[in-house]
């Protein structure tokens, strides 16, 4: 029932330093695995408790029940929206409440909300315009919160960037986008692995994708080059392939070497 | 320094009975009062033998403790190992299904150690069980709405797999799923069931598409569409996973919820015979009333009486079955009717082709019967194909026929991806035989 996860979204409320799941996104500098969340000693500590006393562990219980509850409910389907505004004012309105950011067809103003997550209503006066670019970074946006985006058949840029929801079975889902999605940003997403990255060969008119700070992915270089084989107009950023290429020119002996790092 | 030393241990004394703390004060001061080193390196006898009085007074309230009724301390010294004398329920089989009932009824008990399970399993290295050595694919192209809900459920199982099967302070689960959708070919013959199939399945909400040659040609150009006319591709809910990983994750979480495992084998059963009266008929009711679990590499056995009495046996079902009596009463009733599972021999076969197909490669099954999956990123396959009704192979042991795969699969295979057809050549050198011929049997549950 309890996981460490829970533990330590506990420990971070404790401290009143806000979700834990969100600190991924707070480390930019660094490519090793991302670390537990809480440090040994804490979990320790708390799972000592937890195996002492039962109303700790019922406490560790709750709050992840809560944590996972409060997921659920932001990923919702916001279906009474769609069927009083039609789906681009739901979608544009479940964007909105996430936190997320988003851009219409053929307009250059960007929906934000401001750093409360309070943001205005005019939305609603564009019922009939598709969305052409989502910016979804550093949200709670899971597999489930999907359902308010598929009816999206336009949508060109998605940025997934830092979401801590998002992982393999979400990647599996981005097929309803094949005809349309160009840019995909799946950088620091810590729960993505090569398995879900396999399913991104739906994507025929991917342009560019980001997968810089996978901590999950093992041999990033090694996938890189798989999907540019199946994605091939595909520019994919932010992995190293590792290789070197080492040209020889046989004439000018003295220079003999060019050793280009890519 | 006589006197001192007696009038301590005499303070010793006083104290010790009151409690452990004191005591080492005492102890301390006693150190620093003699204000010289003892030439004696070991303690005084007297202060061992109240520290080991008082631990064992607490022994022994312990074992008294052990020792009430519905507990199940012998005085008898036991074997490790033993299963409890006696459990609400006991699974025969640990395998992932067998785990897998164990895990939901802990679940679904209402206290705190309301339900007593013990899972058994008489090989718990695994090393012949069918889950993992499955090449462990889940899919929802299924021609039964039933099978396709089934396997919907189980996808939504392990999506949120770490709701369900995560213990504290231990690493999340990872299923290492890889989400790659099944891809079926159909001939001629075949075409009109697919489509048939792929409506059922759109109708229970599955996410198949159909894929014409053409189609099929244009996103996996390493097929050879010959003889294809029809494809249906999943493209959500599909792929494969680590079964091992999955078997792992349901033991730990059962056994962090206190179902109890034993590693012995199931050898028989002890019924209670009591007489039942209906419509003015009587007749003697057999039940299940013990199992003998037999230790491994022993002859000892443990009779653990038990109320239910799960058969999870996967492949050797029927022979645990049998052995309870189900098919050996009168004809015409339920315990007339055998449990229609036998154990069937499939091949497995990993395969390194260096050029064959990447990241894209679905789980393929040919309308021959051959399969094949990708297994990580360097190069390697697995495959394989049900045999004949005819040859079917003997289930004696678990030895792998090779030439099975050199005759009936790798020409199948060569013909439906011809990238395979270099391996083929290359299988002449005895360095590529190596990796081309690691391979692995398994038993297949087949309802006869």
């Amino acid at each position: 029932m309890i996981t460490p996860n829970m533990a330590a979204s506990m420990l971070m409320r404790w401290r009143g330093s806000g979700w834990a799941c969100l600190s991924v996104a707070r480390r930019p500098f660094t490519s090793g695995p991302a670390p537990a969340g809480v440090s040994k000693l804490q979990s320790t500590f708390l799972l000592y408790l937890c195996q002492r006393f039962h109303d700790v562990e019922q406490l560790v219980a709750w709050s992840s029940r809560l944590r996972s509850w409060v997921v659920r409910r932001k990923n919702r389907y916001y279906g009474y929206t769609q069927r009083q505004y039609g789906e681009n004012v739901a979608t544009a309105f479940y964007i909105l409440s996430m936190r997320g950011a988003f851009r219409f067809a053929e307009q250059s103003e960007w929906f934000r909300p401001d750093s409360r997550g309070k943001f205005s209503w005019d939305f609603v006066n564009f019922p009939d315009v598709r969305l052409e670019e989502v910016d979804m970074s550093r949200t709670l946006m899971n597999y489930t919160g999907l359902d308010n985006l598929v009816c999206q058949r336009g949508l060109r840029i998605l940025s997934l960037q830092g979401c801590p929801e998002v992982d393999d079975w979400f990647l599996s889902r981005l097929h309803v986008f094949k005809d349309s999605l160009e840019e995909l940003d799946l950088s620091h997403c810590p729960h993505v692995t090569v398995g879900g990255l396999a399913a991104l060969h739906h994507l025929r008119r991917l342009r560019r994708l980001d997968l810089s700070f996978l901590p999950r992915v093992q041999n990033p270089g090694m996938v890189r080059i798989l999907l540019e084989e199946v994605l091939p107009h595909c520019h994919i950023t932010g992995v190293e392939t590792g290789l070197m290429y080492i040209t020889y020119w046989p004439e000018s002996i003295g220079q003999s070497h060019s050793v280009t790092l890519e | 320094m006589n006197t001192w030393r007696v009038l301590a241990g005499a303070a010793s004394v006083v104290y010790t009975g009151i409690n452990s703390s004191s005591r080492s004060i005492v102890q301390h001061a006693y150190r620093c009062s003699s204000g010289f080193r003892s030439f004696s390196t070991g303690k005084a006898l007297h202060t061992d033998f109240y520290k080991d009085l008082e631990a064992q007074f607490k022994a022994f309230r312990e074992k008294a403790a052990a020792a009430m009724p519905s507990s199940d301390w012998n005085p008898v010294e036991l074997t490790p190992g033993l299963p409890p004398e006696r459990t609400d329920v006991l699974i025969v089989g640990g395998g992932v299904l067998g785990w897998s009932i164990a895990y939901w009824l802990k679940k679904k008990e209402r206290m705190r150690n309301g339900i007593r399970v013990v899972v058994v399993e008489k090989d718990t290295t695994y090393s012949q069980a069918s889950t993992v050595l499955s090449a462990g694919g889940i899919r929802q192209q299924f021609s039964l709405p039933e099978n396709i809900y089934l396997s919907m459920e189980s996808a939504d199982f392990m999506r949120n797999i770490n709701e369900h099967l995560s213990v504290l302070n231990d690493d999340p689960v990872d299923l290492q799923f890889n989400h790659s959708g099944y891809l079926f070919l159909a001939s001629e013959n075949g075409a009109a069931i697919m489509e048939e199939n792929y409506s059922t399945q759109r109708h229970a909400g599955a996410k198949v598409t159909l894929l014409s040659p053409t189609q099929l040609k244009e996103k996996f150009p390493w097929i050879n569409t010959d003889g294809v006319a029809l494809a249906s591709y999943g493209l959500e809910n599909e792929g494969w996973f680590d079964p091992w990983t999955l078997l792992n994750a349901f033991r730990r979480k059962a056994m962090s919820m206190g179902v109890y495992q034993c590693n012995g084998e199931v050898t028989g059963f002890r019924y209670s015979t009591y007489p039942v009266t209906t419509d003015g008929d009587s007749m003697d009711v057999k039940r299940i009333k013990y199992v003998n679990v037999r230790m491994p590499n022993s002859i000892e056995y443990q009779p653990v009486e038990c109320a239910i009495v799960v058969n999870a046996a996967g492949a050797n079902s029927g022979k645990v079955a049998e052995m309870a009596g189900i098919g050996f009463g009168p004809k015409d009733t339920m315990a007339g009717i055998p449990v229609p599972v036998e154990p069937r021999k499939r091949y497995i076969y990993v395969l390194h082709c260096p050029d064959g197909p990447g990241l894209d490669t679905p789980f393929l099954i040919d309308y021959s019967g051959v399969y094949l999956r990708r297994e990580g990123l360097g190069g390697n396959y697995i495959a394989g194909m049900s045999p004949e009704q005819e040859d079917e192979p003997d289930t004696g042991d678990l030895e792998v026929d090779h030439e099975f795969f050199k005759e009936k699969i790798w020409p199948l295979l060569a013909h439906r991806a011809p990238a395979f057809e270099s391996l083929k050549l290359i299988h002449k050198s005895p360095r590529v035989r190596k990796q081309a011929t690691a391979c692995r049997a398994r038993w297949w549950i087949q309802p006869s």
